[in-house]
């Protein structure tokens, strides 16, 4: 019996450094941010949480979740339709080859010089907005809005559109050229076929891929903390100003809260996404 | 006895020619399916049998050439337009959809209402067997029964023509055998005119009325199964369909003279001087004799037919016995060879 449960046992020891590194790197954070949350100075507090509701920072978790959504939503679309055109060309193409590389780059690429490349060109002394003002007459030099969430939402979408390439080509991909022939020979136009067979089909992907993309914007830091130097509009630069500052006396543990805050949203359009497609897991093998 | 036909339309497709290049997928290709008829395509890879069957389908276009369907030329309609079912290799059933709504996809697209499209559907699934398993996915399903589905779906929009591009040859044996009977008995109940393409001969050979024997691009022959079989016009259609002995002879007058005996030759033969004629098992007779020009190199048993594989010099022969004209012979024997036919195809050696 002891013998039969160690063969049994012996697939999961494949998977052990995989469950440490979750251990230490997911739920060890994720318990201490729990209960971080809920105490303050080694005494249970709800008082870290209350001060979630003050006016900035509920106005940062909407502005965090506006940029991530819309951002998502662009990234999402945009790279969709660019997947699409790539999947419509030579599989073996130069085409899908170039841009499949050039988006793994331009995906990762975020941070402080994806926030210089923007003040370079289309910042207060910007090349392009310097052009821009001196020929068509814009007024790009004197505005800020590159350093707000216009400038997030503008700078965000440079990597979330390579990134929603690279995830969604191989939904695409896996849509069978038999299910448009099979459609048209039934007697479908093309609309009808992406009406009831390819969008239907594409649905959880793209669903799934809108998910990744909002977590992904949702995260993001560096290139706020780059951009951004006034104020803290979105709720990672709140996080760092509450890790920072020394003039929160009494709420030192409100970093705990504002990332609690981001568990439980990234957990709620997860659980929303599983709702919306729990119907196709009978489909999705 | 065959039940009696429906109304299918006659379908002709009139010197197709297809070209990708300097490749020539079809070349020429004149073919003719009777009202009701099912017509297999049987040919190699790459022999051009699929590339009509997708110009008929509307899913490419011939170079040159016309396609007509009760007189009418459809030969520039869409494929959403022709009115034809098809079923596919494999995998086209839609994955996201039950098989009920599967087999109404085409009705919905036809606007027909809800209760009558269910019945309809019902009906396909009942005449293919699976009416109980109307509410799985593809993916619950075998790749037998999603065959089966694919059938009725093509079905069930009524289709002038019914189009088959190789649908059994992802299954495996038993299940292939199992669902070629089950499409031609469909087929000769709902009557549609049915082109089959398929590379297996076994298959064409027991289900259509008629084989066209395609290689590059061209039909070599159409006929009936029997026909095809006893009288092939030419080296290729022989050696296609069944498997043939090539043995030397010596033709004359008509007659060709091998293995000690002499037979009548074939259309298409040579006509005079030395050839090869072309045997098939069946008629190559093997008999015990010591001093016997060939030996059984082994027996190959399979119930009530056995091959025997043989050896005469240098070349290789296959012969097909009864279990009872099996006695005396195993691996190692003299034998000497005969033939059991009437008329031979002589080509040139």
């Amino acid at each position: 019996m002891a013998r039969r449960s160690g063969v049994r046992l012996r697939p999961a020891l494949g998977v052990l450094p995989f469950g440490v590194y979750l251990l230490i790197f997911l739920i060890v954070p994720t318990v201490t941010v729990l209960i971080g949350a809920f105490a303050e100075n080694g005494r249970p507090s709800a008082a870290n949480l209350a001060a979630l509701a003050d006016g900035s920072v509920a106005t940062a978790l909407l502005n965090s979740v506006a940029v991530s959504a819309v951002t998502a939503l662009i990234g999402g679309v945009v790279g969709a339709l660019a997947a699409y055109a790539v999947v419509t060309g030579r599989p073996d193409g130069v085409l899908r080859r170039l841009v499949t590389s050039v988006c793994g780059v331009l995906a990762q690429f975020g941070g402080v010089t994806l926030a210089f490349a923007f003040i370079a060109t289309l910042g207060i002394s910007g090349v392009v907005s310097t052009w821009l003002d001196a020929h068509l007459g814009t007024s790009l030099t004197s505005s800020v809005w590159l350093f707000g969430l216009k400038g997030l939402v503008l700078v965000y979408s440079y990597f979330q559109i390579p990134l929603m390439v690279i995830v969604f080509l191989p939904a695409l991909d896996g849509i069978r050229p038999q299910w448009r022939e099979a459609a048209a020979n039934l007697g479908a136009t093309g609309w009808q076929y992406w009406r009831y067979v390819g969008l239907p089909l594409l649905a959880p992907a793209f669903l799934g891929a809108l998910l990744l993309l909002f977590a992904n914007a949702f995260a993001a830091y560096a290139t706020a903390a780059a951009l951004v130097s006034q104020g803290s509009p979105i709720i990672p630069l709140w996080i760092r100003t509450a890790l920072t500052s020394e003039v929160v006396l009494g709420r030192q543990n409100f970093a705990y809260a504002l990332a609690l805050e981001m568990i439980v949203v990234v957990a709620a359009v997860m659980i929303g996404y599983t709702l919306l497609v729990r119907r196709t897991a009978r489909w999705i093998r | 006895m065959k039940p009696e036909r429906g109304t299918g339309v006659e379908v002709r497709l009139e010197e197709l020619h297809r070209h990708y290049g300097s490749t020539r997928a079809l070349d020429g290709l004149d073919l003719t399916l009777r009202p009701g008829e099912l017509v297999a395509l049987l040919g190699p890879s790459g022999c051009g049998k699929t590339t009509a069957l997708r110009i008929l389908a509307g899913l490419d276009e011939p170079t040159s050439g016309r396609v007509l369907v009760d007189g009418r030329d459809v030969t520039t309609v869409p494929a959403n337009k022709r009115d034809m079912g098809m079923v596919f290799q494999a995998y086209s059933l839609f994955p996201h959809l039950t098989a009920q709504a599967n087999v109404e996809f085409g009705l919905k697209l036809r606007k027909v209402d809800r209760a009558r499209r269910a019945a309809r559907a019902r009906e396909m699934l009942d005449l293919v067997g699976l009416a109980d398993q109307a509410s799985r996915y593809a993916t619950e399903l075998s790749g037998g029964q999603q065959q089966r589905v694919a059938l009725a779906r093509a079905l069930a929009i009524e289709p002038s023509v019914l189009l088959l591009d190789e649908p059994l040859s992802a299954l495996d044996a038993k299940v292939r055998t199992q669902l070629r009977d089950e499409i031609r008995r469909v087929q000769l109940e709902v009557g549609t005119t049915t082109l089959f393409v398929t590379h297996d001969q076994e298959e064409a050979l027991a289900m259509a009325d008629r084989v066209g024997v395609m290689s590059k691009g061209v039909l070599q022959q159409l006929d009936t199964p029997q026909e095809l079989y006893a009288h092939p016009v030419n080296a290729f259609v022989a050696d296609f369909v069944g498997l043939m002995n090539r043995v030397p002879a010596e033709v004359a007058d008509g007659r060709v003279r091998l293995l000690g005996t002499e037979v009548a030759t074939l259309d298409g033969s040579v006509t005079d001087g030395a050839g090869v004629a072309l045997l098939r098992p069946e008629q190559l007779t093997v008999r015990p004799d010591p001093d016997g020009t060939a030996e059984v190199v082994d027996v190959m048993f399979s119930g009530a037919v056995s091959r025997l594989r043989l050896r005469a010099g240098e070349q290789e022969l296959v012969s097909q016995l009864s279990g009872s004209a099996l006695s005396g012979l195993s691996a190692g024997t003299r034998v000497r060879l005969g033939v059991d036919a009437e008329r031979l195809l002589v080509t040139a050696p």
